[in-house]
């Protein structure tokens, strides 16, 4: 008789015993180049976690990371390679998928020990939105470029004024999620902004970027890597840390959200209405049960967009939520990138945001909060395919 | 009737609109060229369809139609940008880029300019036609479509 099929999910499976980040810094000031960026992430996960490198025998990355895992394989002298996935889509979409790709290798048995990481290194291969020096282009960018709609700023406005519009969305808002993360970066010393912090009165006389968006509202861009290491859940004990388990993962968008130029049936979106459910359905859990959340802000506007539809609010609450002290550790009502994000950390294209979840799980962030027994991790607002996390510890099992 | 204009609504310089390697958004371009709108409709299904795609998104009949639609629709969100992100437009100021849906076609949506004072309140809703932008000189020669409120 064939065994009865077990549940087809990740929750509670697999752990995170190790991150590991290198210094944060500023787009170009980095003094490694960006391979070598990723091996130091790498090593300071597996010393975080008591773990020889060499037993590492997967990788998994996303937003086409240029530091090829058969080269880190190599490099590193692991004994085998059974893992090496590549989430498809850009910025930072894929920053909680990977971590799903990676779990998903561990459950189905293709592999036992992957690492996850980001390496960025923009001042050797250039920076994001950089649109000199192309001649002609085609696809998506074409009914876009030359209406001087450009960079990722310009291409994501438009959106977010929409939704603004939709729902009566104030500036306030997203003026809230800027200063949020101002504030907890600077109570952390790894924040390229530690030491300049933003209130109200700077964030309005700073300079528009594209209307909506103020500069406060916009991500850094940086150089650094960030990696963690993921073992089966029965593993976990065997490390130095308080391990961290995936209660959930979900990865995806809705109908047609790829339709370009800007004809997304749902255009004023996030692009997690799919891919919120899917991630409560996993982890068995709601958004009361989340004590902490880290939410990729590529733009202030696309976090309101996200935490709506994870259900923390209604859209049309979005201005009487997001206020800073509800968004501040230790015991706003939701504290919001207790590292400072891609806002305030740094622009590790999100991933520093699941290495930030995993600390507030273990209660050793600078910026701890009170629950934190389950922590979300919201991936890449605004663009397909997105991702998110639950992470949990394991008196959520 | 729709206008013609041969002045750029943004400086020279910026990325040059062409088809692809396989030609799919091809009859787009040489119909702004022409100074006229083409949207993909199927012809089994009738349903619109915009950026184009190979095949019908509903009926999966390939090689929709290209279907001559009248430009004109209404604001369905905008932006002022201000920081330059090309060296075109260094000391340029602000300007206005929108989205424009067109009722009459599905309520596909397209990105343009909207002309007139850059640093104009903006209204979503308002009804808009469109302007053809010939780039006759330019290498390769192309057209954009442009937009000015009704």
């Amino acid at each position: 008789m064939a065994p009865a099929r077990t549940e087809r999910t990740l929750r509670g499976r697999v752990a995170i015993i190790g991150i590991g980040e290198t210094d944060y810094y500023r787009h170009g000031a980095s003094p490694d180049p960006e391979f070598k960026l990723a091996l130091k992430a790498i090593l300071t996960a597996c010393e975080d976690a008591g773990l020889d490198p060499r037993e590492i025998d997967g990788f998994a990355s996303y937003s086409d990371d240029r530091s090829d895992a058969s080269r880190l394989a190599a490099a590193l002298g692991t004994r085998g390679l059974r893992a090496a996935t590549m989430q498809w889509g850009g910025g930072g979409g894929g920053c909680c998928a990977a971590v799903a790709n990676a779990a998903a290798s561990i459950v189905a048995g293709l592999a036992d020990c992957v690492v996850v990481f980001r390496s960025l290194a923009q001042g050797q291969y250039g920076r994001f939105g950089q649109t000199t020096g192309i001649e002609t282009i085609s696809g998506e960018k074409a009914y876009l470029m030359p209406y001087g709609v450009l960079a990722p700023p310009q291409r994501f406005a438009m959106r977010v004024r929409r939704y603004m519009h939709e729902h009566g969305v104030r500036q306030e808002a997203l003026r809230a999620i800027a200063l949020a993360s101002y504030h907890h970066a600077q109570s952390n010393p790894r924040a390229v902004m530690c030491g300049k912090a933003l209130d109200a009165e700077k964030y309005d006389v700073s300079r528009w970027i594209a209307e909506p968006f103020h500069l406060y509202d916009c991500c850094m861009e940086n150089d650094g890597a960030a990696a963690i290491v993921l073992v089966p859940a029965e593993r976990a004990a065997d490390f130095r840390n308080k391990p961290a388990y995936l209660l959930g993962a979900a990865v995806g968008s809705g109908y047609r959200t790829g339709a370009m130029p800007h004809n997304s049936p749902l255009y004023a979106s996030a692009s997690f209405d799919t891919v919120a459910p899917d991630l409560y359905r996993m982890a068995g859990l709601g958004p009361s049960d989340v004590g902490v959340v880290q939410s990729y802000e590529n733009f202030t506007g696309g976090v309101v967009m996200a935490l709506a539809e994870h259900g923390f609010f209604k859209p049309e609450d979005a201005n009487e939520f997001l206020t800073p002290e509800n968004l501040i550790a230790p015991s706003g009502r939701l504290p919001l990138n207790t590292s400072g994000g891609n806002l305030a950390e740094c622009y590790m294209h999100g991933f520093e945001l699941v290495l930030e979840a995993v600390r507030q799980v273990r209660g050793t962030s600078v910026n701890q909060v009170r629950r934190n027994d389950v922590a979300m991790v919201i991936g890449g607002p605004m663009v397909t395919p997105v991702s998110n996390l639950l992470l949990g510890s394991e008196a959520t099992l | 009737m729709s206008d013609t204009v041969n002045s750029s609504y943004l400086p020279a310089g910026l990325p040059i609109p062409v088809a692809e390697h396989d030609s799919l958004s091809a009859p787009y371009w040489e119909g702004l060229r022409r100074g006229r709108l083409l949207v993909q409709r199927c012809s089994h299904c009738n349903i619109w369809q915009f950026g184009p795609e190979w095949i019908c998104h509903r009926c999966h009949a390939f090689d929709p139609d290209w279907t001559e639609v009248g430009p004109c629709g209404r604001i369905f969100s905008w932006e002022r940008v201000w920081h330059p992100s090309h060296t075109a437009l260094k000391e340029h100021g602000p300007y206005l880029a929108v989205l424009v849906e067109i009722p009459h076609a599905g309520s596909v949506r397209m990105v343009g300019n909207l002309l007139g004072d850059p640093r104009q309140a903006v209204t979503i809703g308002a009804d808009v036609e469109g302007v053809f932008e010939h780039h006759p000189v330019s290498d390769p020669p192309y057209s954009l479509l442009q937009w000015r409120l009704c």
